[in-house]
């Protein structure tokens, strides 16, 4: 039985233009120590996807279909119920570590939290286990740190407070969104790094949301594609790297610069882009593939009907009409 | 975050809050010194004082009845100050309390809240007080209530659309996936980030209190004789304001003082506590 199970999950959106669908029929399932990473443009539903898993939705969105968390339907429970779980069994990072700690409370504190709140510990049992969580984190000086306050840290710094805060309970399941987006280069790999190396220890699954193809390939098992608010591409990581079989994952492969490609070559070519922009979901219709306006291979098949999953070995499969004609053009890239 | 020393030294530079807490600390030190010791007792006649202008030994002179003057202000300062603290603590504490509720139920409580709260401030606070005078009699505990209730939708309305703010922040999302419900939330996230704007706001607001109970008093609906206080004391003056202008002028003083005290120790307290507006006036 998998750890989490997601199918059908949709969540809609109500705007000053009516209601919209952020995230249109998605299915995926989780085993433990198993890591997903989920790409896609901004707006394709990635963070709503998180955010529905988590129960944390904003007041104008509702999800429906179903998430089950050990057999428990998270969509079922009310909010005591849910935020029993979180922080618990499931804990997410954030993109922005420089917003996400409270400035007025002690990271020390920040960190006990969730231990206080879930494991009941004393004051002092809740502080030494901070130490041995800023220690594991890789936070330097851990008592001398622990009595400080989130603007004395760098962003790096306050990224692994916030990790260790998410581990603190030892959950079953992390759901990182964009957790280096806001980090320099240098201190991207590090967390990247730590991420990884945690989930590996201590076994829980990981779900890490990204538009880096570079974070995902470094980091995850699996991937999935979203675009429009659904899966059009998942697989294994080097599978979906060496064949990819939707035109999407494909520009958004190319769209990424290389460095050792056209350094040489003066002028530079230009970094090949998806021609069009990402549709406004008000315009989305359930019929049809939705990136056929967008796509080289579109036919008036794509336009008219949703195209099948369509499998390609080894649980790698892509929503698209062509695949036969993309995988016979052996675009893809190098195993990463 | 908050450096107490770095704070007194930006706040002994900015004029308007050195001002305001001069004159605040002067009222509150005329209160205080009042519990323990006036001049004369502020209720003692004597009928050869009637009237009389400053002198040596009064330094304010006497009221028609031969009260010494300054011994009644220095009562009187007490009185405000009671009036003004009890009626904008219970006003913060229950529009606090609403306001920060209204801020993490939102929908239908936030709602009806916030209505009642526009509701409630419609009706100008000395009309309302002249209301409660009518059924329950003037005296200075009703002044009180009518001061708290008009307090209450302002304090209502401060905190939740600074509370609006705060739950809008990243870190409360963070603070709930860490599973805190949303009294922790309020109690440990939210009201330490408002604390800078109540506490201007009561500043602010207990000015405004001084200004109202000595409006009430004035109209004899706050506190009764023979307890002195700056608004009947100017009421009982104005007959007199040609041949006595003494009279008119000190309570007046008392009055001006301690609400242009509050309001500008309020403006420097909003200036040091906003790091935007953080630059010397």
């Amino acid at each position: 039985m998998a750890l989490l199970d997601v199918s059908n999950l949709k969540v809609d959106l109500r705007t000053a233009r009516g209601s919209v669908q952020a995230v249109r029929g998605l299915d995926f399932s989780l085993q433990r120590g198993e890591t997903l990473g989920i790409v896609g443009e901004s707006g394709c539903g990635k963070s709503m996807t998180a955010l529905a898993l988590m129960g944390l939705l904003p007041d104008n969105a509702r999800a429906s279909g179903s998430i089950s968390l050990h057999d428990q339907n998270l969509l079922a429970m009310n909010e005591t119920q849910l935020s029993q779980l979180r922080g618990d069994r499931m804990a997410m990072i954030f993109q922005e570590p420089m917003t996400s700690l409270n400035p007025l409370h002690r990271i020390g504190e920040q960190i006990a939290e969730p231990l206080r709140l879930h494991r009941k510990m004393t004051p002092r049992q809740a502080h030494q286990r901070a130490l041995d969580l800023m220690d594991r984190v890789g936070i330097p000086n851990p008592s001398q740190r622990i009595d400080a306050y989130p603007h004395q840290l760098s962003g790096g710094q306050r990224q692994r407070v916030m990790i260790a805060m998410a581990l603190a309970c030892e959950p079953d399941i992390l759901v990182a969104d964009e957790p280096t987006t806001a980090l320099d280069v240098t201190i991207q790999g590090q967390i990247l790094d730590l991420i990884g190396r945690l989930v590996d220890e201590s076994g829980m699954a990981l779900i890490l949301i990204s538009h880096d193809l570079g974070v995902i390939a470094e980091t995850v098992d699996r991937v999935l594609v979203m675009y429009a608010g659904r899966a059009v591409e998942h697989g294994p990581v080097q599978d979906v790297f060496a064949r990819m079989a939707h035109p999407y994952t494909r520009g958004l492969f190319a769209a990424m610069p290389r460095l050792h490609e056209g350094v040489a070559a003066w002028p530079r070519p230009a970094l090949p882009t998806i021609a069009g922009i990402v549709p406004d979901l008000h315009d989305l219709t359930d019929h049809g593939c939705a990136f056929a306006p967008r796509c080289s291979l579109a036919d008036p098949r794509c336009g008219a009907q949703t195209p099948p999953n369509t499998a390609l070995g080894n649980d790698h499969a892509a929503a698209c009409w062509h695949t036969d004609q993309t995988l016979a053009e052996k675009i893809g890239g190098q195993p990463a | 975050m908050f450096n107490v020393l770095e704070f007194m030294r930006r706040a002994l530079r900015h004029r308007s809050f050195v001002v305001g807490g001069l004159l605040t600390t002067i009222m509150l030190g005329m209160a205080a010194l009042s519990v323990f010791w006036t001049p004369y007792s502020p209720t003692a006649i004597n009928v050869r004082k009637r009237l009389a202008g400053p002198s040596w030994d009064h330094w304010l002179g006497n009221d028609p009845f031969g009260r010494d003057v300054f011994s009644m202000i220095l009562v009187g300062a007490q009185n405000s100050i009671v009036v003004g603290m009890i009626a904008v603590g219970i006003g913060m504490s229950i529009g606090t309390l609403l306001g920060l509720l209204a801020a993490a139920k939102r929908g239908w409580v936030e709602e009806i809240i916030m209505r009642l709260s526009d509701f409630t401030y419609a009706f100008p606070v000395i009309l309302a007080a002249i209301m409660f005078a009518a059924i329950l009699g003037p005296n200075s505990i009703n002044s009180i209530i009518a001061i708290a209730i008009f307090n209450i939708p302002i304090f209502a309305r401060v905190s939740r659309a600074s509370a609006n703010v705060i739950w809008a922040r990243d870190f409360i999302l963070a603070a709930r996936a860490a599973g805190k419900g949303a009294v922790r939330i309020t109690i440990e996230h939210v009201l330490p980030n408002i604390l800078a704007v109540l506490v201007v706001q009561v500043t602010i607001q207990f000015a405004l209190a001084i200004l109202a109970e000595a409006a009430l008093s004035y109209l004899g609906l706050g506190t009764q004789p023979p307890t002195p206080s700056w608004g009947r004391m100017l009421n009982e003056a104005q007959a007199m304001i040609f041949r006595a202008p003494s009279l008119v002028i000190f309570p007046g003083l008392a009055i001006v003082i301690s609400v242009l005290g509050l309001n500008l120790l309020g403006d420097g307290l909003r200036d040091l506590t906003d790091p935007r507006l953080s630059r010397q006036r």
